[in-house]
């Protein structure tokens, strides 16, 4: 065997796994104390002009993302890397292994190995020990050898690459995390009530980013528990492209809106003085969704200038509960009354039927994220879990018989091994030594 | 009968638990084993009751969700996970002594819960961020984790009192740590306990990712509460590999089991007071 590189061995060695997960799980602390991604002041302000700085020198202030942090996890992956390709064909050997050839003088030497004598010829002896092993699921194969004949079974061969899945999940999660880092965006808009965008700010730069379709905030509202907690927050969003609609959605905090990869989530609100007013014509079903500040009349067009104000509104801390409208159409005196906020009256006018609904004008505030890698990172997740299981509750085990003549008798002996959970194997191989030896 | 007042009944049959099992450790009465386990699997179907009434209550209020949502209703899950964890182990190791330094951890998980000022048993409805179906998946996973970590502690704790009389060799069968198992089976008991905690708590870091996704579109973001979970995860990680690869095992993994615990202690109670975050649900 050739001897090894050193700088190989270094880096393959499980002492420098320890040494960077200790470092990794020491230094993650310092990002969980100190707040992260403020401003230069802010440090100034709550330790010292000196502190600040050397913060700015080591990226303190986002150290999840400075080149020690990330260096950290670099040095992690590599051992990971080189650490999986210096075992790895050791494993695979195993695996592969030509367990019939294994010298029959070891077989005795096996921590769990039972040895008994029959009458039966040897060929006799082999196949009924063969199909009772078979019968127990342990599915033999057999080869004749000098001294006498060799049976073999296993199982979970294959566990043994648990713990190299989990290694690979890691350098799966981490690859798909470069993905999105390098493909993909996380920016937010603030958009107001019936207007659109087409353009959201990038978080960490504040770059505007083009989405390449238009998304419109029909309406937002807030839904309260009686007892004033938050229960909802919800907005109805269209999308388009080239000018047309593509879809509607009604996205609330935990269900997104994702069109061509990119998502859009409910992330905050802001209220405005002003106030969203929607007046339908019964009959003819035209509608108009207007804008106006307190106290302020607006003319509607599409309903033969008719023209609405609103007059009072009464506010539960900073959302407005109710508000008093102000409405005249071309014929009779003015109608005045109250709606509920984000809710629907029907006004009786002399000679059409209007539905009128009011409430106070927001502006939802989106997340936009786009991130190619998250699928990446979700196989790296299923493939942590199941190599977890794999390498903590799955064991290779393995079970030899070896029939030989010894005189006028045939001597039997059962030996077995598994690479883990010894003690749940020691049961399982006592109770088929049982099986086999009775006749 | 409303879930509080079986709740608060589980409390004290879980004191009463601990003082049979400290009986049983102390004055060696092991005929008193299945005494202390009949009555703890009552108390334990006392607290399942009483979780499910108070789910039930949810729905009547109008709310429906699982009793998982605030720091009370953690920690009372938190007991039962322990309760329901620690009756596994007995049942599958045979022996009742471990309760003496199991079934604590669940009494004072629910002295606290009870007597605590500043947490509110009052069941309240979700906030947005909260209703989600990921909720129930991420905490019972999380959870399960965290009370595997509390008995694996336990067990270190037992490891290191029964290691301390034994090297001052006055261990005999006849002293009041011969009721102890064999080290050895100590050990073998501390760290499967571990191993198991270690995967759950892989998952329920998983399946809050996934959650942060769906919610924030963002799967990790370095919230206090998730670089803990992570900072716990490196732990355990290094402890495993000790064991594995560089055959720690004694005192060593006895202490490891006690240090990984104090670390899910901080990520589970000292960031929601302690540090500002995402996760501040758990507060109050």
């Amino acid at each position: 065997m050739k001897k090894k590189n050193p700088v190989f061995s270094f880096f393959a060695s499980v002492k420098l796994a320890l040494f960077t997960l200790f470092l990794l799980a020491i230094t993650s602390i310092i990002g969980t104390v100190i707040p992260q991604k403020e401003n230069f002041d802010f440090y100034v302000r709550l330790y010292s002009e000196k502190t600040a700085q050397i913060f700015e020198v080591l990226s303190i202030p986002d150290m999840y993302n400075s080149w020690w942090f990330l260096g950290l996890l670099g040095l992690l992956s590599l051992n990971l890397i080189v650490c999986s390709f210096d075992r790895f064909p050791g494993v695979w050997r195993q695996i592969k292994a030509d367990n019939l050839a294994t010298p029959t003088t070891r077989l005795g030497k096996m921590r769990l190995s039972e040895k008994w004598t029959t009458k039966q010829s040897p060929e006799e002896a082999a196949s009924t020990l063969s199909s009772k092993m078979g019968d127990s699921g342990w599915l033999t194969s057999q080869r004749k050898r000098e001294e006498g004949t060799l049976l073999f079974a296993q199982k979970g061969a294959i566990t043994r690459t648990g713990v190299y899945i989990v290694h690979a999940s890691i350098l799966t999660i981490f690859a798909g995390a470069i993905i999105g880092e390098i493909y993909g965006f996380k920016g937010s808009v603030m958009l107001p009530e019936t207007q659109a965008t087409s353009t959201v700010f990038a978080f960490d730069s504040g770059k505007a980013i083009d989405l390449g379709f238009t998304v419109q905030c029909n309406r937002f509202d807030i839904e309260f528990y009686d007892s004033g907690m938050p229960k909802a927050y919800k907005s109805q969003l269209t999308v388009f492209e080239n000018d047309k609609k593509i879809l509607d959605k009604e996205i609330v905090v935990n269900d997104p809106l994702e069109y061509k990869g990119i998502t859009l989530y409910q992330s905050s609100y802001k209220g405005y003085q002003d106030f969203l007013l929607t007046i339908t014509d019964k009959k003819s079903s035209v509608a108009q969704t207007v804008t106006l500040p307190f106290q302020q009349r607006t003319t509607l067009s599409n309903h033969n200038n008719a023209s609405i104000g609103v007059i009072n509104a009464e506010a539960m801390g900073q959302s407005i509960t109710r508000l008093k409208i102000w409405f005249k159409d071309d014929k009779g005196p003015a109608s005045t009354f109250w709606v509920k906020a984000g809710s629907e009256v029907t006004v009786q006018r002399p000679d059409k039927e209007f539905i009128i609904g009011g409430k106070q004008m927001y502006a939802t505030g989106l997340q936009v994220a786009k991130d190619p890698g998250v699928w990446v990172v979700y196989i790296g997740c299923g493939m942590m879990i199941l190599g977890l299981f794999v390498a903590f509750f799955m064991s290779h085990r393995r079970i030899w018989v070896f029939i030989r003549k010894d005189n006028e008798d045939t001597e039997i002996r059962v030996s077995g091994s598994a690479n883990k959970n010894k003690m749940g194997f020691e049961k399982q191989f006592a109770s088929l030594a049982l099986t086999l030896k009775n006749n | 009968m409303d879930s509080s007042q079986l709740l608060g009944v589980t409390t004290f049959t879980y004191l009463f638990s601990t003082i049979l099992y400290a009986i049983i450790f102390i004055f060696k009465a092991k005929r008193l084993g299945s005494v202390a386990t009949v009555f703890t699997l009552i108390a334990f179907l006392v607290q399942t009751v009483g979780l499910l009434l108070r789910w039930q209550e949810s729905y009547t209020l109008g709310y429906g969700h699982a009793p998982l949502t605030n720091m009370y209703e953690s920690v009372v899950f938190f007991a039962w996970t322990i309760i329901f964890l620690y009756l596994l182990i007995e049942w599958k190791f045979k022996t009742h002594v471990i309760g003496t330094f199991a079934v604590p951890f669940a009494f004072l998980a629910m002295a606290y819960a009870s007597f605590a000022t500043g947490i509110s048993k009052e069941i309240s409805p979700l906030v947005p961020a909260l209703q989600s179906n990921w909720l129930l998946a991420h905490v019972v996973t999380c959870f399960i984790g965290y009370a595997a970590f509390a008995v694996a502690a336990g067990l270190g704790i037992m490891y290191l009192t029964k290691n301390m009389s034994s090297s001052r060799k006055t261990t005999n069968d006849e002293s009041l740590l011969g009721t102890l198992p064999p080290l050895k089976t100590i050990d073998d008991i501390t760290h499967k306990t571990m191993v198991f905690g270690f995967l759950w708590l892989s998952v329920g870091i998983i399946t809050g990712a996934i959650w942060a996704n769906s919610a924030w579109g963002t799967y990790w973001s370095w919230d206090p509460k998730e670089t803990w979970s992570l900072i716990t995860w490196f732990v355990y990680a290094i402890t495993l590999h000790a064991r594995y690869t560089r055959g720690w095992g004694g005192v060593r993994i006895a202490w490891l089991a006690i240090f990984g615990f104090v670390s899910v202690v901080f990520t589970y109670y000292g960031v929601n007071f302690l540090l500002a975050g995402l996760h501040s649900y758990g507060s109050n």
